[in-house]
């Protein structure tokens, strides 16, 4: 899911990194609000989780690979506004670093992976295991279907973006000057294999941290949370 | 043990695990993620190469590219799972300073 260079035209890197900076300015501000210097070490460990499930690329045999983000369990436990600064410094360490991602898709790679993806799985989380036990089954459960859905839902706008650019970029004989394949195939290309597989693992993923946090950590699911 | 200790380590073990990433596609020959093609990959698909796409595809040049050493393309699995580990280890050395740096600057001091 990370769109590399040249795959979005610059009006598309421009847009998202012109809705991208008021977002991190929120992000900024509200964190300072609520973030207590001892929950630090929990976004650098938030980040650093992202970063490296990241790297756990899971092949579809003969197909192509997608992988976790772990942005919806740093949601579930810093809350999405923190999730969205750790998952960026994960993701732009990844573009500048190691060309994972572009550094003009910066901006549009974290709008779906630091900002649609930990926004949709913290309410879906919220929405599934509210009044829940912190030690409830249903919190695992809510988890899971939270990091399901936000993957598959981010996958959706990225399939999106990559859809439009060669409505919007062509040469005048019809070829494409950026990502080549429209809507109709972009869209299902991407959604299809989040639904079929990428969506179960960050679900996975989520889950089993979330079930782990419960037996040993229990109250980092109760308040630590630094923004709402 | 701390909790944050614990996670540390789950970090670490993530670190030396991470290889599997790079050895599971290899195995079931996936290829690259889906709009993250390369020249040559693309040229296949499409039957060319969007003009656009070659004049920013080669704005920025990551040093460790891939998660790999630079003309290590060729080295064999072994040595690009070894590659893929210090890759591991040099990205979440940085993102965690740069973590810190941000949380120091956006904590509350005193609680």
């Amino acid at each position: 899911m990370h769109i590399p260079d040249g795959y979005l035209g610059p009006g598309t890197c421009g847009f998202f990194y012109l809705v991208m900076l008021p977002i991190w300015t929120a992000a900024s501000r509200i964190v300072k609000k609520t973030l207590k210097s001892r929950q630090v070490p929990m976004l650098a460990i938030g980040a650093a989780f992202s970063f490296v499930i990241m790297m756990f690329n899971v092949p579809i045999p003969g197909g192509s690979t997608g992988h976790a983000t772990g942005g919806v369990l740093v949601a579930i436990l810093l809350g999405p506004w923190a999730a969205c600064i750790a998952v960026t410094v994960a993701l732009v360490i990844q573009a500048l670093l190691f060309g994972d991602g572009g550094i003009t898709a910066i901006g549009a790679n974290c709008f779906n992976m630091a900002f649609v993806l930990p926004f949709v799985g913290y309410y879906i989380y919220k929405m599934i295991s509210y009044n829940a036990a912190v030690n409830s089954k249903r919190r695992v459960i809510a988890s899971g279907v939270a990091a399901c859905i936000a993957l598959n839902i981010a996958a959706l706008f990225t399939g999106i973006e990559f859809g439009l650019q060669p409505l919007l970029y062509h040469t005048a004989g019809g070829q494409a000057l950026y990502s080549p394949y429209g809507l109709n195939v972009a869209v299902p290309a991407m959604a299809l294999e989040h639904l079929f597989l990428f969506g179960w693992v960050e679900a996975l993923v989520t889950a089993l941290v979330v079930k782990y946090l419960q037996k040993h950590s229990p109250e980092l699911l109760e308040e630590s949370e630094v923004s709402r | 043990m701390k909790l944050t200790a614990k996670l540390w380590i789950g970090i670490a073990i993530l670190i030396v695990l991470s290889p599997l990433g790079l050895l599971l596609p290899e195995h079931f020959k996936a290829g690259s993620a889906w709009g993250e093609w390369g020249a040559d990959e693309m040229r296949e698909l499409v039957g060319y190469i969007p003009k656009g796409l070659t004049k920013l595809s080669g704005l920025w040049q990551a040093p460790l590219p891939d998660y790999a050493f630079k003309g290590w393309e060729e080295k064999g699995l072994p040595l690009l799972s070894f590659a893929y580990i210090i890759s591991a280890v040099i990205g979440i050395v940085v993102v965690v300073l740069l973590a810190l740096i941000i949380g120091k600057i956006l904590s509350k001091k005193g609680d």
